[in-house]
């Protein structure tokens, strides 16, 4: 009896967790096999069948010299370097007055997650209208200024800045909101202390609020910055890459290079070097993550 | 009591007004595509403020003979149904099996871990190697095949969410069910379920949101039968003239279930991205 119910329970554990191993071993670890044997052929449609000739290592000694893969590679780091760092602080400074103020904690909460569950797309959609040079609004409030009219868009120097600037309006909200949540779950009695000893507000913010914060400030600093290289909806939208190669992010290289050239192993080859560098990115933050945890 | 409430009060205007700021900068764009998706399209380009209200817009782009949009919506709520309740069960077996059943440290940490990693990779760098699977087999523009992308793409999530969930049922019950005879199905239905019932509408609701939102998959994946509602709003970017209007108008429909969703189950919401999130 026993023995027959610890066999159960061994076909039951099992059972269940069959589907997600199997799910991630034909639907991840496969195709990123494949990726990795694509990247050394070169590949041609023949009725809807690929036809595979080996290349050897072309694909990666080609990457070097391809102008679109560097200016990628070069906007993706500006891009989530400067995007990262405006939500972290803005982000910061509203989890700040809200965790402070007596009332509204909730509504403002609920308002500041609204872009998060926006698409991509939309909100691509909703900043190109309201950059449009003619009629978008963003024209329209720097004229009452007294400022001429801007192809915020269209120009080399401001394309990437007004792709930052929406892609702070989308994702400031999730590190407000991780934000809020380490600040609310920090220990009264602290502060208490603080007042007791007289600290002033920035007293109390340079010394005790930060330094309290400084694990949660640095894990979602780290998560925003890796999934910062995700970016690819709004630039569809609002740019497509341009002008020229301005707002080129990777992951439109990977697309361009993929989809609309059909250069497959080129394109495989990008998505291997873009997944092994974000990887191994993951795997030093998960441990540096873990050790902090350890020492603490 | 009476400090604390004073210490509160003179920085609550200035700490009031940065934050109504902040509320003007999350809404503003959402009021102004709206107000846009009211005008008629020489009222937006002539950039009036003062306008009257015309529906022509919505019109086109529900009801016009050339406009695909309801295929498109209907195709988004099939694909978002249906990955959402397959991960849900996929992955709330999964998490429990990993976190309840006494497996190895290396297999939990090795599944949950291969989680994590791929749910930070772009999702682009994996839609090549899914194309030229689907292709293969025939899945390409198919729904079967763009919820099996969407449901790969969320199951980390979810595997992580009900992880979290389930340590919140106490031991005890698992093994008060055992030693009434419960076997691991009737545990899991009986049991487990009705307990977790609130993270599992959490976890429903972001997957559904997140599937509803996914466009650089369903970009690739998908043809003009399966196209979901985002690949329909980048089309609109990328004709010749632009039919602004009509891009503001499908954008403002677009919105409707995430808002929906958001006034029925806001509570469920904002701890469903916290516990995805944080933890």
């Amino acid at each position: 009896m026993a023995k027959a119910s610890e066999g159960m329970e061994r076909f039951w554990r099992t059972f269940t967790v069959a589907p997600t191993v199997v799910i991630f071993l034909v639907l991840t670890a496969l195709p990123i096999a494949s990726l990795l044997v694509m990247s050394f052929h070169s590949v041609k449609w023949v009725q809807a069948l690929p036809q595979w000739t080996y290349v050897g290592a072309r694909n990666f000694q080609a990457l070097p010299q391809d102008q679109l893969f560097r200016d990628g590679t070069a906007n993706t780091l500006l891009f989530a370097a400067a995007a990262v760092t405006m939500q972290m602080i803005l982000g910061f400074f509203l989890a700040l007055a809200s965790s402070k103020v007596a009332r509204g904690t909730l509504v403002y909460r609920t308002i500041f997650i609204l872009p998060i569950l926006v698409p991509g797309i939309v909100i691509g959609a909703i900043w190109k209208l309201m950059y449009n040079y003619d009629f978008g609004v963003i024209n329209q409030l720097t004229g009452l200024l007294g400022i001429a009219p801007h192809n915020w868009l269209g120009q080399k120097a401001t394309a990437l800045l007004s792709v930052i600037v929406v892609d702070c309006w989308h994702w400031t909200p999730f590190c407000f909101l991780l934000l809020l949540a380490g600040l609310e779950s920090q220990p009264a009695d602290v502060y208490e202390a603080a007042k007791v000893d007289g600290a002033s507000p920035w007293g109390e913010l340079l010394y005790i609020t930060v330094p309290l914060m400084l694990p949660t400030i640095i894990v979602t600093l780290i998560f925003r910055l890796i999934v910062a290289f995700k970016v690819f909806d709004e630039v569809f939208l609002l740019t497509g890459g341009g002008p020229g190669t301005a707002t080129e992010v990777i992951s439109f290289t990977i697309y361009r290079r993929f989809f609309t050239e059909d250069r497959v192993g080129h394109g495989s080859a990008i998505s291997i070097i873009t997944l092994f560098v974000i990887s191994t990115l993951i795997v030093l933050a998960l441990g540096a993550a873990r050790r902090r945890g350890r020492e603490a | 009591m009476m400090p604390a409430v004073k210490r509160r009060r003179p920085g609550n205007p200035i700490l009031h007004s940065l934050l109504l700021l902040a509320v003007i900068a999350v809404l503003f764009p959402f009021i102004w595509i709206a107000t846009a998706a009211f005008k008629t399209q020489i009222a937006l380009l002539s950039g009036v403020v003062v306008f009257t209200p015309v529906l022509s817009s919505f019109q086109e782009v529900l009801f016009s003979k050339t406009s695909e949009y309801l295929s498109n919506f209907l195709n988004s709520t099939i694909v978002g149904l249906g990955s959402t309740a397959i991960v849900l069960v996929i992955g709330t077996m999964g998490a429990w099996s990993l976190s309840r059943a006494r497996w190895p440290s290396w297999v939990m940490h090795g599944v949950l871990g291969w989680a994590i990693v791929f749910h930070m990779i772009p999702p682009i760098t994996m839609v090549g190697a899914w194309y030229v699977m689907f292709r293969m087999v025939g899945l390409y523009n198919t729904y079967a095949g763009l919820i099996l992308a969407h449901l790969t793409l969320n199951l980390p999530l979810v595997l992580w969410m009900m992880s979290v969930f389930l340590r919140e049922v106490p031991m005890e019950l698992e093994e008060a069910a055992r030693i009434d005879g419960a076997s691991t199905p009737v545990l899991l239905w009986r049991v487990i379920v009705p307990v977790i019932l609130p993270g599992l509408v959490a976890t429903g609701l972001l997957a559904f949101i997140f599937s509803w939102n996914e466009f650089a998959v369903a970009l690739n994946l998908t043809a003009r039968q399966t196209a979901t509602v985002p690949v329909a709003i980048a089309k609109f970017a990328q004709e010749f003239e632009i039919q602004y209007t009509q891009m503001a108008a499908s954008s403002v429909l677009s919105l409707l279930p995430a808002l929906v969703l958001l006034l029925l189950g806001q509570r469920y919401i904002v701890r469903g991205l916290l516990v995805g999130a944080i933890k």
